[in-house]
């Protein structure tokens, strides 16, 4: 498989139909794209030197998490879209695997329950695994039915999607599991779900919600209470909140300047690099710092869009545009979170927090979404 | 019902499905990031000052207020645990300004060693967020709280706050059942509610202070105040009030418990009493104990290493995890077992030589007296603890109907409601040995079996609570140490409760008690001697556990070891027998084979708590003092 992948990249046979192909498209890569994320991670960098107290080693290590996502993200674009579906399901099976020994594992107390480790070699988290995994599942099963998805098609989605995302949430990881929820529910969602069933959706979660609350204990209801507002726990939860609120507040229109924040400098903010770090950012480059990063993010989502557009089978659609519209959905409930509008979970600030595993996934996706683009059979005018 | 889709797929329509899809989506992110904008927008222009001004020295500052934490009383209403006044050295390391040099200071200051200094090193470290004061030493002297006053302004961030600390009048007696609290370390601050424990140093490690953490800790309050650059408050601009810890009253009786611990005496053992009806554990003594109020404030390393390092074993909580071989004690039980599987009649008749031989075997299994009893039937066997009888049964039941019966009565798990650290002991069986070391089970296996010794483990609480369900007729109540916890009352029934145990005839419970009365009051009962005076109905049985082999690191002189080489003294007991309002397991290491010992020590307790002070003649302590040789096993 992988070296038919390469002879084709090589010898450039089945794709030409004989129309000159760019640089770009024998590369598998779509410039813009890239262009973009590179813009965005380059000015990342720059906020975590300032977030990581002027930490050139943090900067580096960051560095290298980026040289591996990039050749990631390179590699599996060197796959075609077809290669990738076929390859899924083992993907998603594995990853299922890998959840029930994480929790086998957890049973038999083994401690932290959400990675899985063969010491000295390599630790792993499923979990991060299946943000991809689940979406390209779905997709995969919907891309052999014809769409709009019947009842039917949906009551195996909810299969597909639900063993994983239960897994998940035992970890417990309530957060982790519901974005990969989300993740798979847009595929749905693009694949064509009527708005009758969207409504009909919308209407049962409402009406689920205030049956819910009568039935739980007043311990429990008062846990949801603090999750959803933090404020009423200062010392706890709402300390970070907090902090995050006053440093952003504090840096006003243009911010205080690099490296300068109070709030950041002086430790008062935690997880200050990690998923916090947009809080730093809006402290030291005030509102204007925090509308480009917004701008970038958005037209990442706006490219993105238009590559999935220009798939050429239902599967390539449908993966690309979750993938993209699951990167806003990170970027949104990271910023919510830190502004206060959004309870806390502990979600980075996509390709900007410091961290490898979350940029080396999504930098699979924009991978996915670039293979989708550039493996397009280019008919003759 | 809808009409069946067109099979084929329609890829045009998919395109322009998605295409509207993704369309929407862009408005959606669009409106989105505009809502985050707007967002920012609010906080960063127009809530502005607001914030600049709360960030200029972060003159705001939320501080908590630890709970006191709530009281242990014994069922009488006697204070177990209270909490008493000090005074605890902190420091905040944000206003500390060269940490290293204050703390070198300080510990010149306090006229305290070089080592020391290392020690508050780490201690200033341990805590959950910025600007949290961290415990560097506790229970200052007067002397030490002078002389910081003075050297105050030498001392940034350092800070003599009061706070209340934990302390157990009887601490020895009570050592096992209440445990102790100490300060909160670093795997603990992982996992706390970093909330709730933002100003407290204390948790509960064992015992009851650790079962019952959550509702003794209570719930921290806050105040925010307005602090000065330098960290001095200026004034208070809200205050929650935290909420005391709630009050824990045992079931425990302080009186019968320092009885108990008495009674032992310079022995190691164990004694637990349960009142049967109510599963209220009255008593529960693992000797010897060890001064918990040590552990509160920091047990210094020489006497941690005194108390690890003694032979008897101090901190080895016996009563819920010291794991004994049965002994005879076992009978009663296993009398039961063979009514109800129908392999004896109370009546039925063995005869006994002086020792049992398997049908095919040649092996002499003896009992303890080498010219047999003669004609014995289940009372009997029971009054004398005649071994050939119980070989007798146990090869009719067979070890897995005999196991099976067992684990009605809680062997082999544990049952208790709160006890923390309890051990389920070990009821053997042809599964759990294959299972435990691969290998076959044999026939003789089950003799040694009816005779509790072999395999069997049991916990004196696991013994007592097996008493105290024999005494109710198979009436299950899990034992418990908590009578009330706040204003609630902790009451039967409770959830995960054994079943009941029901025998196809009521009156065998009776047959059994009253071969046990004869143990005790019967002319031939191997206790007969704590019989005398009896001014109640009891029941009893005697037992003795061979002694296996102890920690082969451990070492001893050759007295000592002779000592320790003893058998050990068991006796259970229940009384009035007609009405039982007292269980009782009794364990007495190395006391020598069925000595007067644990006997005379059920008898004692017994007394103390059936009959008033007028009526009490302390039979059961002349008994311990005479040192009245018992027969049997």
């Amino acid at each position: 498989m992988k070296g038919l992948e390469w002879r084709r990249i090589i010898t450039r046979s089945s794709y030409d139909m004989g129309r000159k192909r760019s640089i770009w498209t024998r590369l598998h890569l779509d410039p813009w794209l890239l262009l973009l994320l590179l813009s965005l991670m380059g000015a990342g960098l720059v906020v975590l030197y300032s977030a990581s107290g002027m930490s050139a080693s943090v900067v580096m290590g960051q560095v290298a998490r980026f040289g591996v996502a990039l050749t990631s993200m390179f590699v599996i674009a060197q796959f075609s879209p077809s290669t990738l579906c076929r390859w899924t399901p083992l993907g998603y099976l594995a990853g299922v695997v890998m959840l029930v020994a994480v929790e086998v594992m957890g049973d038999m107390g083994m401690g932290a329950q959400r990675w899985l480790e063969i010491p000295g070699l390599i630790r792993f988290q499923p979990s991060e695994l299946m943000k991809l995994a689940v979406p390209m599942m779905v997709a995969v099963y919907l891309h052999k039915r014809v769409l709009p998805p019947t009842t039917r098609d949906l009551l195996v989605c909810g299969l597909i999607i639900g063993v994983p995302v239960m897994l998940i949430m035992r970890q417990p990881d309530l957060g982790t599991s519901l974005l990969v929820a989300c993740s798979a529910l847009f595929v749905i969602f693009l694949a064509g779900l009527s708005w009758r069933v969207i409504g009909l959706l919308a209407v049962l979660v409402a009406s689920a919600l205030p049956v819910l609350w009568f039935n739980m204990h007043e311990y429990q209801r008062q846990r949801v209470l603090t999750f959803l507002n933090p404020e009423s726990d200062p010392l706890g939860a709402g300390w970070n909140i907090i902090q995050a609120k006053t440093a952003i507040g504090s840096g006003g229109i243009f911010g205080k300047g690099w490296g300068l924040g109070t709030q950041s400098q002086l430790e008062f903010l935690p997880e200050r690099h990690t998923d916090f770090i947009g809080a730093v950012l809006g402290e030291e480059w005030g509102l204007l710092g925090m509308l480009v990063f917004l701008t970038l993010y958005v037209l990442i989502v706006g490219r993105g869009l238009f590559l999935a557009n220009t798939a050429q089978d239902t599967y390539g659609r449908l993966v690309g545009g979750s993938i993209v519209l699951t990167f806003f959905l990170y970027v949104f409930v990271n910023i919510g979170m830190i502004s206060g509008i959004l309870p806390i979970v502990g979600v980075p600030l996509p390709l900007v927090s410091f961290g490898g595993t979350s940029a080396v996934t999504l930098l699979l996706g924009f991978g996915i979404l670039m293979s989708v683009h550039s493996h397009r059979r280019l008919l003759p005018r | 019902m809808r009409k069946r889709r067109d099979p084929i797929k329609d890829t045009a329509r998919e395109v322009r499905v998605f295409r509207t899809r993704s369309l929407v989506a862009a408005l959606l992110v669009l409106l989105m990031a505009g809502g985050l904008g707007a967002r920012l927008f609010y906080l960063q222009v127009i809530e502005h000052d607001v914030f600049a001004t709360r960030s200029e020295n972060n003159r705001v500052r939320v501080e908590p207020l630890p709970p006191t934490r709530g009281l242990i009383y014994d069922r009488q209403g006697k204070p177990l645990a209270q909490n008493r006044p000090t005074f605890n050295l902190t420091i905040v390391r944000e206003r500390a300004e060269d940490i290293d040099a204050t703390l070198e200071r300080l510990v010149n200051i306090l006229g305290l060693d070089e080592a020391q200094v290392e020690t508050f090193r780490k201690r200033s470290r341990q805590r959950q967020r910025p600007y949290q004061p961290a415990l560097l030493m506790s229970d200052l002297s007067e002397r030490q709280i002078a002389r910081l006053a003075v050297n105050r302004y030498r001392l940034p961030g350092i800070e003599v706050e009061a706070q209340w600390l934990r302390h157990y009048p009887n601490p020895k007696i009570m050592s096992h059942v209440l445990g102790y609290v100490g300060r909160i370390n670093e795997q603990e601050l992982a996992s706390l509610d970093s909330g709730n424990y933002a100003g407290t140093h204390y948790i509960g490690k064992t015992g009851i202070e650790k079962e019952y953490e959550k509702a003794l800790h209570g719930q921290a309050g806050l105040r925010k105040v307005e602090a000065n650059v330098h960290g001095r408050v200026l004034r208070e601009l809200e205050r929650i009030p935290p909420e005391p810890g709630k009050d824990v009253t045992l079931t425990i009786d302080t009186r019968l418990q320092k009885l108990a611990y008495k009674l032992l005496g310079d022995h190691r053992g164990s004694i637990v009493a349960i009142q049967p009806q109510t599963g209220d554990i009255l008593a529960m003594v693992s000797a010897p104990g060890f001064n918990a109020n040590k552990f509160v404030t920091g047990i210094s390393y020489e006497d941690y290493r005194a108390l690890r390092q003694n032979p008897d074993l101090p901190l080895f909580n016996r009563a819920v995890r010291g794991q004994y071989p049965i002994g005879s004690t076992i009978k009663p039980f296993e009398a039961l077992a063979a009514l109800q599987n129908g392999v004896i009649t109370p009546k039925e008749v063995i005869y006994d030589p002086g020792y049992y031989k398997l049908p095919n075997g040649t092996r002499h299994y003896r009992n303890w007296l080498p010219w047999g009893h003669g004609r014995v039937d289940m009372e009997r066997a029971l009054a004398v603890s005649n071994n050939t009888y119980f070989y007798t049964m146990a090869h009719r039941l067979g070890i897995d109907a005999f196991s099976e019966f067992m684990h009605k009565f809680g062997f082999g798990e544990v049952t208790s409601l709160d006890v923390q650290g309890a051990l389920p002991g070990v009821v053997p069986s042809r599964e759990w040995k294959r299972k435990k070391y691969g290998q076959v089970w044999y026939p003789g296996e089950t003799l040694s079996a009816g005779i509790g010794q072999g395999y069997w483990m049991v916990t004196p609480l696991q013994l007592a609570t097996a008493v105290a369900t024999l005494a109710n007729r198979g009436h299950w109540v899990r034992p418990h140490l908590a009578k009330r916890v706040g204003e609630k009352e902790v009451e039967p029934p409770f959830p995960g409760t054994k079943p009941d145990i029901e025998l196809d005839k009521e009156r065998w419970w009776d047959i059994v008690f009253s071969g046990m009365r004869k143990v005790v009051s019967g002319e031939e009962g191997t206790a007969r001697h704590i019989g005398v005076g009896l001014k109640y109905k009891m029941a009893g049985k005697s037992g003795t556990a061979q002694v296996f082999s102890l920690d082969k690191n451990e070492e001893y002189n050759a007295d000592e070891l002779r000592e320790r080489l003893r058998d050990h003294a068991l006796f259970i007991a229940f009384a009035p027998i007609d009405d039982p309002q007292i269980a009782i397991a009794v364990i007495v290491e190395n006391a020598g084979g069925g000595s007067s010992h644990a006997a005379g020590l059920a008898r004692a307790l017994a007394d103390e708590w059936l009959l008033s002070d007028e009526e009490n003649t302390h039979q059961g302590e002349k008994l311990i003092e005479e040192g009245v040789e018992v027969e049997g096993t």
